[in-house]
């Protein structure tokens, strides 16, 4: 894992890989605890969202989760393989990476990766 | 109440299961090898399950026989010694109390296997309704149980004891059958040809202080035929392909044995009848509700209690939901308010779908059960 990466408190990794564009990830945190996921809604290209938006789901055999946009901006890309490939994410969460936003306008409370840990822990 | 722990606790912490409360038990949902591994093994070579949290109860006397007939849907009267036969128990206004097991064990005993939630109000129900010199007694306490399921179960189960002695055809059990490997002290048991997976296997009950000694000889028997120990989240998705009932969401004290489609297990020809009889037919003649299977054909995963919606009309509502891992796409059941016919029409139609979170998700009419054994 890389130790660029921030995290939302709903669980997605965020990677600036560019000052106002992020990628976004589930963390392997939130993938564990969810289980083997079967199935995966992204939000679709061009799509304005806000802070906080649910942007789609991942769903395991047992649960379904909501996935929230960690920023405010507009959708640039998606990960389309993981609509065939939901796996992908429980295999290496840190690759497969769900979607893009460019003109990152604002972001939640991100956390570096400690504090992120102790999140987790304190969530239980 | 504080959750209890089986008597295996110790070990599935040890493999890694993710625990959980289930019924008041401290279970794994699954281990670290996950829920599709642990349904695949099952269907393709063989899993084992802790299934400690069920209730058992004896049943004694010789009233015991008109008493089962009296409380219970199906009919025992002609049931042998080592066999055994599922029935529903229902209320007096045709509800179902639980869904058990009944084995005899001799002319006049019974042992009685129920579902943990259910487990005190079942024996409170059937203590209420027994002949005075019946005797009820819970011994679920006396023993752990563990089902041992899949294409390989027999194979594993002929390294660990007689084979003779096995039981030979579905709900037939055998008592006091000597488990053992290679210089170990035998753990006797009762071994019933019988499970909830859809799959060939047995369930084993033998004494609590015998449970972790039997769970280890069967997986250490079973390493080499791809045995895995299997959580609750296997044994849902499993029973769900099946097309078996779980109390609590196909089955509840609302729902009636005859509308979740289980009228091959009520006798109403029995000569003095039983309990809830009359009233779940009279409920079903006056506003009929029918149990129908659904296959999702559109993207997603239906799960309980959502909406079935014929357009923008419900016409009924998921009892359960999940993914089918061994047919790749997610599989319902549902209690529809409608005539079936008309619901089928709706599914021939296209037009058939279910509310999953305000997303409608277009769903097919298919037969139960979902998945058969080859």
């Amino acid at each position: 894992m890389s130790s660029n990466l921030k995290y939302s408190k709903t669980h997605e990794w965020v990677d600036f890989i560019a000052p106002d564009r992020v990628r976004v990830g589930l963390s392997d945190h939130a993938q564990e605890s969810m289980g083997d996921l079967v199935f995966v809604t992204l939000p679709e290209v061009g799509q304005e969202v806000s802070v906080g938006d649910v942007v789609g789901d991942v769903e395991s055999v047992k649960a379904v989760s909501d996935l929230y946009s960690p920023v405010s901006g507009v959708v640039v890309a998606v990960n389309e393989e993981l609509e065939d490939r939901p796996e992908l994410i429980n295999e290496e969460p840190y690759s497969a990476w769900l979607f893009e936003i460019d003109q990152v306008t604002e972001q939640a409370e991100l956390l570096d990766q400690a504090a992120y840990e102790a999140f987790c822990e304190e969530e239980g | 109440m504080e959750a209890k722990k089986t008597p295996l606790y110790d070990q599935h912490v040890e493999l890694g299961g993710k625990i959980v409360d289930f019924a008041g038990y401290l279970l794994p949902i699954q281990y670290p090898t996950g829920i599709l591994t642990e349904h695949r093994a099952v269907r393709e070579a063989a899993g084992i399950f802790d299934v400690s949290h069920m209730g058992e109860v004896i049943l004694s006397g010789p009233n015991a026989l008109a008493d089962l007939n009296r409380i219970m849907a199906n009919d025992f009267s002609k049931l042998r010694i080592g066999r055994m036969r599922y029935t529903p128990m229902c209320y007096d206004d045709g509800g179902t109390v639980d869904d058990l097991v009944v084995a005899r064990t001799a002319d006049n005993d019974w042992f009685l296997v129920v579902n943990a939630s259910n487990k005190e109000k079942d024996i409170a129900w059937i203590k209420e309704h027994v002949s005075p010199d019946t005797e009820v007694k819970d011994v679920s306490e006396s023993m752990g149980v563990l089902a041992l399921q899949g294409p390989n179960a027999q194979a594993i189960m002929e390294r660990l004891a007689d084979a003779a002695l096995l039981p030979k055809g579905l709900f037939r059990f055998s008592t006091d059958v000597e488990v053992k490997c290679d210089g170990t002290e035998p753990v006797k048991c009762l071994i019933s040809q019988s499970g909830y997976t859809g799959e060939h296997g047995y369930e084993l009950y033998c004494p609590t202080e015998d449970t972790v000694r039997l769970w280890n000889m069967i997986l250490a028997a079973g390493e080499d035929l791809g045995l895995i120990p299997c959580g609750l989240g296997a044994r849902d998705t499993l029973r769900l392909e099946a097309g078996l009932p779980l109390y609590g969401n196909e089955l509840t004290a609302e729902i009636t044995p005859l509308e979740a489609g289980l009228s091959w297990t009520i006798r109403f020809d029995k000569e003095d009848g039983f309990i809830g009889a009359a009233a779940m037919q009279e409920r079903y003649a006056a506003a009929p509700r029918n149990l129908v299977a659904l296959k999702v054909s559109g993207r997603g995963i239906v799960r309980p209690e959502q909406n079935l919606l014929i357009g923008d009309t419900q016409v009924g509502v998921t009892l359960s939901g999940t993914m089918s891992p061994t047919l790749g796409y997610a599989i319902a059941t549902a209690l529809v308010t409608v005539p079936v016919a008309e619901v089928e029409q709706a599914s021939a139609d296209g037009t058939l779908a279910v509310d999953v979170r305000g997303r409608k998700i277009g769903v097919e009419v298919t037969e139960l059960p979902f998945y058969k054994r080859g």
